[in-house]
């Protein structure tokens, strides 16, 4: 029990250290902490599947490509220019209040069940697998039309646009 | 692994949940703080994956596994959203030599 408030501390913790680092790739290396501590918890409640799916697709590709972006347009130069002090008063107020109130409209439904796992086997790929493709095999298929137009699109927006050639 | 999953017997939904809105708000201010097109970027990421703990939790409450195939499909669609952003950020830079998302404050009219 004690393993999760550690682990949700530390998640917090990271989570506030991506959103004030000064340096964007100090910023990146804490979300991957912070998605670290993600996987720990998916582990912790026996969600096999969905914790190494979170290293390898999060940690693994998505935060390389956001590192490998980072580096191709070098920031080096000037650093980023800071928000008026007002605005950032605001902006910690306004995601403080949202925190508040979701925290306390939760406080006054009173301690609710713990977290038990019934079926051990729930989280296993074996179980998932009959799941996703069974009942959503269709959603599945159609994911992966979403990608292949996500590359498409991608590759399209990220080609440098060729002289007009003249026409002879 | 029976020793693991024991852990967290004792653990009730709603601190899921607080830790979940916690790091969802965390997520909102960074969109609203900074300037730099890739934190706040990283911001929604952060967002989604407090989303993706939720679904989880709820998912192994009920003891019921749609809730972790959404969190596959949440995931993939994650994958998407960050290459083809990632490309609009990187073409952003092309054109105007900076990630500020203010140079772009033209889109607002």
């Amino acid at each position: 029990m004690s393993t999760f408030y550690f682990i949700a501390f530390l998640s917090i913790f990271f989570s506030i250290l991506v959103i004030s680092a000064k340096n964007p790739v100090h910023s990146i290396l804490y979300l991957v902490l912070t998605f670290f501590t993600f996987t720990i918890h998916y582990i912790l409640l026996n969600a096999q599947f969905l914790a190494v799916v979170n290293f390898i697709v999060y940690m693994g590709a998505i935060l390389v490509l956001f590192l490998y972006t980072l580096m191709l347009i070098n920031l080096n130069k000037e650093a980023e220019p800071v928000k008026p002090f007002m605005v950032k008063i605001s902006a910690v107020f306004g995601g403080g209040i949202l925190a508040v109130a979701l925290v306390s409209s939760l406080k006054s439904l009173g301690v609710s069940d713990p977290v038990v796992l019934k079926d051990p086997n729930l989280g296993l790929v074996k179980n998932l697998g009959k799941v996703l493709f069974n009942e959503f095999l269709l959603p599945f298929e159609i994911s992966s039309v979403l990608l292949l137009s996500a590359m498409v699109g991608a590759v399209l927006l990220a080609t440098k646009e060729k002289e007009p050639k003249a026409t002879i | 692994m029976e020793s693991l999953t024991s852990t967290i017997q004792a653990v009730p939904l709603n601190h899921y949940i607080f830790l979940s809105a916690i790091i969802f708000s965390i997520g909102v201010m960074g969109v609203l703080l900074r300037r730099n097109a890739i934190i706040i970027f990283m911001s929604v990421e952060l967002m989604l994956n407090s989303v993706n703990l939720l679904l989880t939790a709820f998912s192994v409450y009920r003891g019921d596994a749609a809730g972790q195939v959404f969190v596959f499909f949440i995931m993939a669609l994650a994958a998407a959203e960050v290459a083809v952003g990632l490309a609009i950020i990187v073409m952003i830079y092309r054109n105007t030599n900076s990630i500020d998302i203010n140079v772009l404050n033209r889109l607002k009219w």
